[in-house]
C-alpha cells in the first residue's frame, strides 16, 4: 500500500513545531524517527494532512548531566543508547534494553522520545521509564512541565502528553554505585516485540534490597510496574522464598489481555518465569 | 599431493563449485525485477478486497471512484468476464475431483476474506488506493466454513452452494493385506497429527506488468513467474489471443518456491485490464495482499496406524489424511497434488508391503492452497518418522537401530514402494551410516544424558526421506494439463567463438543459469565465462516446462548437455573439413580445436566461426555449417527420479518457557550427479531453513469468522538468521542411469525432512516429562500445554 498524500513541514524550534501542530489540529503528526509512524502511514492506518518534522530541532538532541539527573534529548536515537558513554554510566538499564529493540536499521532512526511518546505497551523503553523512575519533559501551549513516568502512561497509546504536545527530553535520576539492574525478555525471534519483557533497578545495601522498581512490558494496555512483586522482595536478601513470593504476587500486578496466540494464563506464567530468572540474577550481584 | 581427478581435466565444470555468474549483479543492485519495469504510458492497478470470508455482493457503487482525477478504469467481475473465459482447477487423472469455475474477479459472491472484488487502474498506485476508499460495496454475509473438521461435517453449509458437498476430491490406496498385518502385529502404534497452514513468503512478492498492443493484437506480459510458457498458453487461451502473439517474459525473480506458478485472480485481471485500456498495467502485490492472496500450503490432519512385529519390523501402515484447500482448487496444477503426494510418500523409505491410505480434500472459506516447496513431503515425512520413533520407543530400540532395520536395503534396487512409486536406486543405508558419523551420534547422546541430570533438556531427532524429482508427463500431462515435462534449448556458436544457450528452464535465484553454463562449457570444451545462458522469455527460448518439482538440473541440464554435444559435433565437422582430418580425431579444449590424442592445439573455434559466418566461400562446395542447434529432451524410463537422504538435528527445549533452541542440523543427501556442490549445499540449506520455519514459526492463524489474524511480517514469523543453527551437509552420489548427466533434483530435500526432524527432536527432549507433541508449528504455547505448565 502507499500512503495517502500529505504535506510536510520542517520545524527548527520547539515553538515552531507546537504552532504548526496547533494550526492543523487533529490532522497533524510530529515525525521523529518515523519507524512507527511511516509504517502506519504506508498501511493507511493513519492519514494526517501534514507531517511536522522535528528532526532538525537542535534542542531535542544530546545527552547531558544536569546535577543528579541525566537529560536525554527526545531525538536521541535507539542506537545511541548502545554507544553513548553517559548512558552506559548513568542509565545502564537503557543500555541493557537497547539491543532488544528491533534491528540495527530501525535503531539507527528510531528515537527515545518517539518510543516514549508513542507508548506502545510492547516496547522496551517506555517500561524502562517506570523502572528508572524517570521524568518526561513535555512542551505544550502552556509551557514546559515534567511528569513522572508513574503518571505518564495512561492507557493504550494514551499518555500525559496531549495530542499536539511535544516530548522534549527524558530525565533519568543518575545511576549510583549501590544500584543494580537486570533486563531480559522472551521474544520468539531476536528483535521481535517480546511475548513478555521485564527490566528492574534495585538499590542495595549490604546485600539487602532497600528498594526496587520492576517494570513489565507486553503484559497489557500500558507498561506496568509490578508493585506487589516489588514489595515481596524489598527489605531483605533475594532468596528462593522471596522469589517465589514475588512470582506469586504477579497475579495481582498483571492482568494480561486475551490474545489469539498467547492466552492470558500463559503470559502470566511466562512473566513469572522471567521474573524468577531476573531476580535470581539480581540476587547474585546484589 | 592429492591424485588428479576428473575435475583436473580442462573445462571440467560438472562437479565444481563455481560462483553463479548473476550473483554479483544481483548483489550490486543491478537486478531487473518486474517491479523495476517502467513502460511508457504505464498505469497501476489496485484491488478492493473482501472483508468477509463468505458473502453475497449485493450492491456496488463505484461512481465516486470513477470520478476521481487520475483514475482510468474501475472494473468489475462482469467487465472482465466479457473478455476472459473461466477456468477450472481440476485434472482428469484425479478421478471425481470437482472445483467451481473461476473468473478474474467474482460476479456476485466472495469466498474468502482478502479475495479481490474490484479493480481500479490509475496514474499511480497511490491514486488507485485513494479510489478504493471511495468505493462502497454492500455485502450480505453468508456462513463461513473455516475449520477443516467443520467443513467435513455432514450438514455443514456449503462453500459453493452449487456443489453437492464440501468435498473436492477423495482417493484411496490399498496394497492389500493390511488388516491381516494389523491382526498379527506384536505392537500397533496410533497417532493423530496436525500441520498448520503456511505460505511461501518470497522476498520479491508477486508482480506483473501486462502490455496489450491493440494495433498489433500483441500481448506482452512481464511476469514474476517460474513458468513463462505455461502462462503464455493460459493468457492465449483465456483471452483468445493466438499463442504466437502472446509473449511472457520472466526477468530476474526474487524467489518462488512454487508460489509463482499458479494462476492468481489479480494477475489474470491485470491482463484483462491492459486489454480493456490498451495500455500497460502494473500490479505488485504488497505484503499484506500477499498474505491473503498468495497460495498457502499444508493444513492437514493425519490419522496414522503402524503395525510392527516384536523385533521392530514395520509390517503395515494405515493412514487417513484430511486437508482443506480453500474455496477453489488452484489452476492449472490443482490443489490436490499435496494430499495425493502425502498418501503416496508415507512410509516410502521403508521396506514393508501392506499399506492403506485414504485422502479427503475439502473446501473451506480461505485462500487456496497449492504446491509449495516439497509439496506433501514434509507431512508424509513427519508422519512416517514420528511413527517410526514411537515404534522405536515402544520396543526400546534406538532411532538409528529401528531405521537400519527397516529402510529399503541399498542392494534391493530397482524396487517399488507399496504405493507404486518405482525406485531406480536409493542409498538409505549409506546415508544412515554417514549421518551417524557426521552427527557424532554417540557423543551427542552422552552429552544429552549428562545435561539432563542438570535440568537441561536437549533432544536428538532424525528423519529419513525420499524426494520426487525430474517428473515425467505422469505428473500433469496425463491429467490434461498443458504443462510440459520436456525442455528445449537452442545453442549457438557466435561469430567470435563464444556460445549462447537459450533454454526453457528458468532462474529464480537458485542458480539454474549457472549450472546450465557449467554443463555447456564442460561438454563443449570452453571456459565458463564464454557461455551466455538466456532464460525466461517465450520469444527467445524453445518451449519447455521451466523450473518446478526439482527438474531444472535433471531435465534442463540434460537438455543443455545433449544440445552442447550436438553443437560440438557440428563444430568439429567444420573443423575437420578445414583441417582435412576426421572429426573423431579432433576434440575441443579451452575453445581450441585440438588433436584428440595429443591435445595439440590446431585451430581456435573462433576461427571456425569466422570462416563459417564470413568466409563460407572457402569451405568445400555443398557445406552448410550448422552452428546453431536446438534440442529437446523429455524424461523417459522412470516416471520420476527419486532422491533420498536423511536429516538429523539437535535442539534444546526450555521447559519453563516452551522456547526451543535449534543447536545444530545435519543433512546427508543423495541427489545423483552433483553439478555444483556449492549450489547444492545452498539449496539444501535454504530448504532446511524453510522446513525449520514450518517446524517452529510459520502458521497462518485464522479467527472464527475466517479472518487471517497474522497476515503481516510482524505477526507471521518467518525463520531468521539469528535463530537458525549451523547446517552440516554431506553427500552420497547415486546418479540416475536414465540420463547421460545423471543428475536428480535437490531443491526440496531440505524442506522435506527438516520439520519431521525437529518434531522428533523436541519429542525426544520431552520424553522425561512423558509429554508429546504431534502438531507443527511447535510453538511455546504448544510445548507449555504439553507440559501442563499453564
Ligand atoms: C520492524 C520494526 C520492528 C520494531 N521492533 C521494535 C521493538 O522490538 N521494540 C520497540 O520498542 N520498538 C520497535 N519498533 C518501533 C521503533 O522502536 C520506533 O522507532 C519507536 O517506537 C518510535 O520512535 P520513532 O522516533 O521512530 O517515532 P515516529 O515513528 O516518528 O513517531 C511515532 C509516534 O510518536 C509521535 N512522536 C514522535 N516523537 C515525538 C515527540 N518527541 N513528542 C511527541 N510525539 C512524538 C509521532 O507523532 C507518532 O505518532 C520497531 C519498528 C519496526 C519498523
Amino acid at each position: 500500500m502507499k500512503a495517502r498524500a500529505f504535506s510536510y513541514r520542517r520545524a527548527y524550534t520547539v515553538d515552531e513545531a507546537l504552532d504548526a501542530h496547533a494550526s492543523n489540529g487533529d490532522d497533524a503528526r510530529f515525525i521523529a524517527g518515523g519507524q512507527s509512524l511511516v509504517p502506519a502511514l504506508a498501511l493507511r492506518l493513519q492519514a494526517p494532512r501534514i507531517l511536522i518534522d522535528i528532526n532538525h530541532i537542535e534542542e531535542l538532541r544530546g545527552v547531558t548531566r544536569e546535577g543528579e539527573w541525566l537529560r536525554i534529548g527526545a531525538l536521541t536515537r535507539h542506537c545511541e543508547m548502545l554507544t553513548e558513554p553517559l548512558i552506559a554510566e548513568f542509565a545502564p538499564l537503557l543500555r541493557a534494553a537497547a539491543p532488544f529493540v528491533a534491528h540495527p536499521a530501525i535503531r539507527n532512526r528510531g528515537t527515545l522520545g518517539g518510543s516514549v511518546a508513542l507508548a506502545d505497551p510492547a516496547s522496551e523503553f517506555p517500561a524502562m521509564m517506570l523502572a528508572l523512575d524517570a521524568e518526561i519533559e513535555i512542551a505544550g501551549a502552556s509551557g514546559r512541565r515534567r511528569v513522572r513516568a508513574d503518571e505518564f502512561f495512561i492507557d493504550l497509546f494514551e499518555t500525559a502528553a496531549a495530542p499536539g504536545e511535544l516530548v522534549t527530553a527524558i530525565f533519568v535520576p543518575r545511576f549510583r554505585c549501590n544500584q543494580r539492574i537486570c533486563f531480559d525478555e522472551l521474544a520468539r525471534r531476536r528483535g521481535d516485540y517480546a511475548l513478555v519483557g521485564c527490566g528492574m533497578q534495585a538499590t542495595c545495601k549490604d546485600g539487602l534490597i532497600e528498594g526496587i522498581r520492576i517494570a513489565f512490558f507486553s503484559v497489557g494496555n500500558v507498561p506496568t510496574r509490578a508493585r506487589s512483586a516489588e514489595a515481596a522482595v524489598s527489605g531483605g536478601r533475594i532468596d528462593a522464598e522471596r522469589i517465589a513470593a514475588a512470582q506469586a504476587a504477579l497475579d495481582s500486578d498483571l492482568a494480561p489481555p486475551e490474545s489469539d496466540e498467547v492466552p492470558p494464563a500463559m503470559r502470566l506464567h511466562l512473566a513469572r518465569v522471567l521474573l524468577g530468572r531476573l531476580l535470581g540474577r539480581l540476587g547474585e550481584v546484589a | 599431493m592429492t591424485p588428479l581427478t576428473s575435475l583436473d581435466r580442462p573445462n571440467s565444470y560438472i562437479g565444481r563449485s563455481v560462483p553463479r555468474p548473476n550473483a554479483k549483479r544481483l548483489l550490486a543492485g543491478r537486478g531487473r525485477y518486474v517491479t523495476d519495469i517502467r513502460l511508457p504510458r504505464m498505469l497501476h492497478a489496485a484491488f478492493l478486497r473482501s472483508p468477509y470470508a463468505h458473502a453475497r455482493i449485493a450492491r456496488v457503487d463505484v461512481d465516486a471512484a470513477r470520478a476521481l482525477a487520475g483514475v482510468h478504469l474501475v472494473a468489475t467481475g462482469a467487465d472482465l468476464a466479457k473478455i476472459c473465459t473461466p477456468w477450472t482447477g481440476t485434472l482428469d487423472h484425479f478421478k471425481g475431483m470437482t472445483s467451481e469455475p473461476q473468473l478474474p474477479l467474482p460476479l456476485d459472491r466472495v469466498v474468502w476474506a482478502g479475495q479481490a472484488v474490484l479493480a481500479v487502474v490509475a496514474e499511480s498506485r497511490a491514486i488507485a488506493e485513494d479510489a478504493l476508499e471511495l468505493i462502497s460495496v454492500d455485502y450480505e454475509e453468508l456462513p463461513a466454513i473455516v475449520d477443516l473438521d467443520a467443513a467435513r461435517e455432514p450438514g455443514t453449509p456449503r462453500v459453493n452452494p452449487a456443489g453437492s458437498s464440501n468435498i473436492c476430491f477423495r482417493a484411496q490406496l490399498d496394497s492389500g493385506g493390511v488388516d491381516e498385518a494389523f491382526a498379527s502385529a506384536a505392537h500397533i502404534i496410533e497417532e493423530e497429527f496436525s500441520f498448520g497452514r503456511h505460505t511461501p513468503v518470497t522476498l520479491e512478492p508477486r508482480a506483473i506488468v501486462a502490455d496489450y498492443d491493440p494495433d498489433g493484437g500483441m500481448l506482452t506480459v512481464h511476469h514474476a513467474t517460474q513458468t513463462p510458457y505455461q502462462f503464455q498458453d493460459l493468457y492465449s487461451r483465456h483471452y483468445r489471443i493466438p499463442e504466437a502473439r502472446v509473449r511472457v517474459i520472466a526477468p530476474d525473480i526474487g524467489g518462488s518456491f512454487g508460489l509463482k506458478l499458479h494462476v492468481y485472480h489479480e494477475d489474470m485481471a491485470v491482463v484483462g485490464l491492459s486489454i480493456l485500456l490498451g495500455r500497460p498495467v502494473k500490479f505488485v502485490a504488497d505484503r499484506l495482499e500477499s498474505f491473503v492472496s498468495d497460495i498457502h500450503a499444508r493444513d492437514h490432519h493425519v490419522r496414522a496406524r503402524m503395525a510392527i512385529d516384536a523385533d521392530g519390523r514395520i509390517l503395515a501402515m494405515d493412514v487417513h489424511d484430511a486437508t482443506a484447500i480453500g474455496a477453489f482448487s488452484t489452476y492449472p496444477r490443482t490443489s490436490v497434488v499435496e494430499g495425493n503426494q502425502v498418501i503416496r510418500l508415507i512410509g516410502a523409505p521403508y521396506d514393508f508391503k501392506s499399506y492403506r491410505a485414504a485422502l479427503e480434500v475439502v473446501f473451506q472459506n480461505k485462500v487456496q492452497t497449492s504446491q509449495y516447496r516439497a509439496v506433501g513431503h514434509p507431512i508424509a515425512c513427519a508422519v512416517t518418522e514420528r511413527m517410526v520413533d514411537l515404534a522405536a520407543a515402544r520396543i526400546g530400540l534406538d532411532p538409528f537401530a529401528i531405521r537400519a532395520k527397516n529402510v529399503i536395503p541399498d542392494d534391493a534396487y530397482p524396487t517399488a514402494s507399496p504405493t507404486g512409486y518405482r525406485f531406480e536406486s536409493l542409498s538409505h543405508q549409506v546415508c544412515l551410516q554417514r549421518l551417524r558419523e557426521i552427527m557424532d551420534y554417540d557423543a551427542l547422546r552422552a552429552e544429552q544424558s549428562e545435561l539432563r541430570q542438570r535440568g537441561i533438556h536437549r533432544g536428538i531427532g532424525i528423519a529419513t526421506f525420499v524426494e520426487i524429482t525430474n517428473p515425467s508427463p505422469a505428473f500433469y500431462g496425463v491429467g490434461g494439463a498443458r504443462i510440459s515435462s520436456q525442455d528445449g534449448a537452442t545453442i549457438s556458436l557466435t561469430p567470435s567463438g563464444e556460445v549462447r544457450c537459450a533454454i526453457s528452464v528458468t532462474e529464480q535465484g537458485q542458480g539454474t543459469e549457472a549450472i546450465i553454463s557449467q554443463i555447456v562449457a564442460d561438454q563443449l570444451g570452453l571456459a565458463q565465462e564464454h557461455v551466455k545462458v538466456i532464460t525466461g522469455d517465450t520469444e527467445v527460448t524453445p518451449h519447455g516446462g521451466a523450473t518446478w518439482a526439482c527438474r531444472g538440473a535433471g531435465i534442463g541440464g540434460e537438455t543443455a548437455l545433449q544440445a552442447a554435444r550436438k553443437l560440438k559435433a557440428n563444430i568439429l565437422e567444420i573443423a575437420a573439413l578445414v583441417l582435412q582430418e576426421q572429426p573423431a580425431a579432433l576434440n575441443i579444449i579451452d575453445g581450441e580445436v585440438v588433436n584428440a590424442a595429443t591435445r595439440q592445439p590446431r585451430l581456435a573455434i573462433a576461427e571456425i566461426a569466422r570462416i563459417a559466418y564470413f568466409r563460407s566461400d572457402t569451405l568445400p562446395p555443398g557445406t552448410q555449417a550448422q552452428l546453431t542447434v536446438s534440442h529437446h529432451f523429455a524424461p523417459q524410463g522412470y516416471p520420476f527420479a527419486f532422491t533420498n537422504g536423511i536429516q538429523g538435528c539437535y535442539v534444546e527445549v526450555d521447559a519453563d518457557t516452551g522456547f526451543i533452541k535449534l543447536l545444530k542440523h545435519f543433512v546427508v543427501e543423495d541427489c545423483g550427479r552433483i553439478i555444483n556442490p556449492m549450489l547444492v549445499d545452498e539449496q539444501v540449506r535454504g530448504g532446511v531453513v524453510q522446513g525449520l520455519g514450518a517446524a517452529l514459526f510459520e502458521e497462518c492463524r485464522y479467527g472464527e469468522t475466517g479472518q487471517l489474524l497474522n497476515g503481516s511480517l510482524a505477526d507471521y514469523l518467518v525463520p531468521m538468521a539469528m535463530e537458525m543453527p549451523d547446517i552440516v551437509i554431506a553427500h552420497v552420489e547415486t546418479p540416475t542411469a536414465d540420463t547421460a548427466l545423471g543428475a536428480k533434483g535437490c531443491g526440496e530435500a531440505g524442506t522435506a525432512a527438516a520439520s519431521a526432524c525437529v518434531l522428533n527432536a523436541v519429542n525426544d527432549a520431552l520424553a522425561p516429562f512423558c509429554a508429546s507433541i504431534n502438531a507443527v508449528p511447535i510453538t511455546p504455547a504448544r510445548v507449555l500445554e504439553a507440559l501442563g505448565r499453564f
